[in-house]
């Protein structure tokens, strides 16, 4: 056990804050930073190896090696500070790690150095109402026709559709092909004549999804990513960056430690909330929780740096994560008494942040597989279990 | 950076799991629990070739000089294969007592003996930690009272008791007044006792400050009875996911049944981040300290919650068969109902947490 990172890590840290702190008049900070302000500090964040890292400088990245606790200090010192962090988003962590695994050389030397400046925002295409935990069931159809493919059908829980100017999607290339090899993985201009973007409002009041209509889209068949036909193993490729995004046991910690802050103001009954026994034994099972979770998080980290498989801790942190932080907001809610109803007043208290949370992830208990889908998962790949017999396909 | 079992540990662990292999298949655990003493012996013997009694006694004395998280890797083994062993007390509590408070005349006369798996050590700090207040008072080198679940009590040659002020003694088996009797629990792998003491003479163990090696032994044994769950839970896991893939119902192997499978996903689910909660707890008694009691306290309480979960999954994986005795899970079963109960259950542990961080 060895948790210090060591003087070569310590210089590059000291590097880190130092830009940090110099570079403060540069921070695009809040929601309301104009657009010119966010682009500069991501190509100024590009530019010394604090975004797009280890991506070819020939696409538009730093260029720099892979180094897992530089990156991962770049992350620490960066919240440390409070400093609005690299662009994310589904283009730049799920198109641009799959294009460099399987794009054209013209595709990529085409869509990551704009993705990565921030200059094209991606959605992605891949859900439709009758395939989502089923996603191989797809049924959005391309035909081609010359050298366009034609595409007509619907995608759903669709995020940021609105706002992207591109979108990589799966659709249905080879109708008589068994099903997992029918599927090609497209790229294509969300300006395209035949999309129909609506919003999908949710459980939690917002549109954070949408659904999107094709009809008659033409895409020139040159769109492809991959082979035509391998659209399966392209979007595994991506799926496999999704995953690693979700059920961060950081945001839990986070979470937690504002959860305790909030205990100690909210009372009912003429109790603080912390002062409850019953509430202080849910807060204190779940710091448990959060611990195992980020000692896990740990433990990942080291057998990345060795180079050995996760195993059964990578396969759990999705379904135990998002489980932690639902059940994180509901003590929160719980603690505010009857003020924890509040939602969408002014008095509501972080904005309503609570009720939002619960309500927004219990989503993301379902989307991204849902546990259900996990727990096939660990079963089958983690503990070797057999799988579920296949119905005779009708 | 490196938040693994180094090479050294990762040895430990093969060699210790080949050792219980051979010297502790279930025959010979159930042999012992109805009623062949002789077993533990054996067992015990075998593990102090290895040197596992002297894992955290100094090399002056004669032991390995390893830390708590080498302990919590023995300790994970004994739970993983239901040793009836005085592990705890004799290997980790007592040594660490004597080491931590006792005088340089007590560690040269017990630590070698002790490391040398020669002499049994029972330790008697139950009301102590729960903070009920120790029913020992010492007064003039003398000891008063009692004291229930005495760990390890069976053939124990030196007593470690807290008293009411917090203060460690140390009693012989044999001193005038000194009476132990065992209790039947539901895990008769380990034994637990109570100790009657009436005017029984008894060496202050004075160096340093006792109410800090009291901490320290709670936070030990909090670790450890947390590493000795995690092994144990490891192993009914294990059964369970071999059963799974062995039984056929319906014409079908029970595990393809996403009943049965998401049974066996949400044990692992749940124990597999556990692991590292142990190491880091086990790390930051060994080199963390301002982190080590509250640490220890997650580590206690959440596996006790964890294990529960996992004894009762796995004999519903099993169905009726888990619920015999000839299937033998109910040892596991049982040895981590002790663990949940014995220096706290989780909701008392809790609270003990919370009170470290001032919300309490």
């Amino acid at each position: 056990m060895d948790l210090a990172y060591g003087p070569r890590y310590g210089a590059f840290r000291d590097e880190v804050r130092g830009f940090l702190e110099s570079h403060r008049d540069r921070w695009p900070t809040g929601a309301g930073a104009p657009r010119t302000a966010v682009l500069a500090w991501q190509k100024l964040l590009i530019e010394h190896g604090y975004a797009a890292r280890t991506i070819p400088r020939a696409y538009g990245g730093h260029g720099g090696e892979a180094d897992i606790l530089k990156s991962r200090i770049i992350a620490e010192e960066f919240i440390r500070a409070r400093a609005p962090g690299p662009l994310a988003g589904q283009g730049i962590s799920m198109l641009v790690p799959t294009l460099l695994e399987v794009g054209w050389e013209e595709q990529k030397r085409r869509w990551i150095a704009p993705t990565l400046a921030g200059e094209i925002v991606w959605c992605q295409g891949y859900s439709e109402p009758g395939a989502g935990s089923d996603l191989a069931a797809l049924r959005t159809h391309a035909g081609q026709d010359g050298d366009d493919f034609v595409i007509n059908g619907q995608k759903i829980w669709t995020s940021t559709a609105a706002q992207a100017d591109m979108m990589f999607c799966l659709v249905r290339t080879e109708p008589h092909a068994p099903r997992h090899a029918g599927i090609s993985y497209l790229i294509f201009s969300m300006k395209t004549p035949g999309i129909e973007v609506r919003p999908l409002k949710t459980m939690t009041g917002h549109a954070e999804f949408n659904e999107v209509f094709f009809t008659d889209v033409r895409v020139p068949v040159s769109q492809v990513v991959g082979a035509r036909g391998a659209g399966w193993a392209v979007a595994n490729a991506t799926l496999k960056h999704e995953r690693g995004m979700l059920g961060d046991p950081g945001a839990a910690e986070a979470r937690l430690a504002a959860i305790v802050e909030l205990m100690g103001e909210e009372a009912a009954g003429g109790e603080r909330a912390i002062d409850n026994p019953v509430l202080r034994d849910r807060l204190m099972a779940l710091q448990g929780r959060m611990l195992a979770m980020k000692f896990n998080g740990l433990r990942l980290l080291s057998a990345q740096l060795a180079g050995e498989p996760a195993g059964l801790a990578g396969l759990v942190v999705k379904l135990q994560g998002c489980e932690l932080n639902h059940q994180l907001a509901a003590v929160a809610i719980d603690a505010m008494g009857e003020a924890g109803v509040l939602y969408g007043d002014p008095g509501a208290r972080d904005g309503g942040v609570w009720q939002q949370r619960y309500m927004f992830d219990l989503g993301l208990i379902i989307g991204g597989g849902t546990a259900q889908i996990q727990k096939s998962i660990i079963a089958e790949r983690g503990l070797g279990l057999p799988r579920e017999p296949k119905p005779a396909q009708g | 950076m490196e938040f693994a079992l180094s090479p050294d540990q990762r040895l430990m662990q093969a060699s210790l799991e080949g050792a219980l292999t051979r010297l502790c298949p279930l025959e010979r655990v159930r042999g012992f629990v109805d009623g062949d003493a002789a077993v533990a012996g054996d067992v015990w013997r075998g593990l102090s070739e290895l040197g596992l009694p002297g894992l955290l006694v100094g090399e002056a004395h004669g032991g390995l000089g390893l830390g708590l998280l080498d302990a919590a890797l023995a300790a994970e083994a004994l739970g993983r294969h239901v040793a009836p062993t005085p592990f705890l007390a004799s290997a980790a509590l007592a040594p660490l007592a004597i080491a931590a408070a006792g005088s340089p005349a007590q560690q040269a006369a017990w630590l070698p003996r002790l490391a040398a798996g020669e002499a049994l050590a029972a330790v008697a700090i139950g009301e102590a930690v729960a903070g009920e207040g120790a029913g020992v008072t010492a007064q003039g080198g003398r000891l008063d009272g009692a004291s229930r679940f005495v760990i390890d009590a069976a053939g124990a040659e030196i007593f470690i008791v807290a008293d009411s002020a917090g203060g460690l003694h140390l009693a012989t088996a044999g001193a005038p007044g000194l009476t132990v009797t065992a209790l039947v629990t539901i895990d008769r792998t380990r034994s637990l006792g109570e100790l009657r003491l009436d005017d029984t003479p008894a060496e202050p163990l004075a160096g340093g400050d006792a109410g800090a090696a009291l901490t320290r032994l709670r936070d030990a044994a909090w670790i450890l009875l947390a590493a000795d769950m995690v092994g144990a839970s490891g192993a009914m896991i294990d059964m369970a996911v071999v059963y799974a893939k062995q039984r056929r119902q319906f014409g079908r192997l029970i595990g393809s049944f996403q009943a049965v499978k998401h049974m066996c996903a949400e044990m692992a689910a749940e124990l597999e981040p556990c692991r590292a909660l142990v190491w880091y707890a086990a790390h930051a008694f060994d080199a963390l300290p301002a982190e080590a009691s509250l640490m220890a306290a997650h580590a206690k309480a959440h596996l006790s919650e964890v294990s529960r979960f996992v004894a009762r999954t796995a004999v519903e994986v099993h169905g009726g068969v888990g619920f015999t005795d000839l299937l033998g899970l109910h040892y596991w079963f049982k040895r981590v109902g002790l663990d949940r109960q014995l220096l706290g259950g989780p909701e008392r542990v809790r609270q003990a947490a919370a009170a470290m961080q001032g919300l309490a």
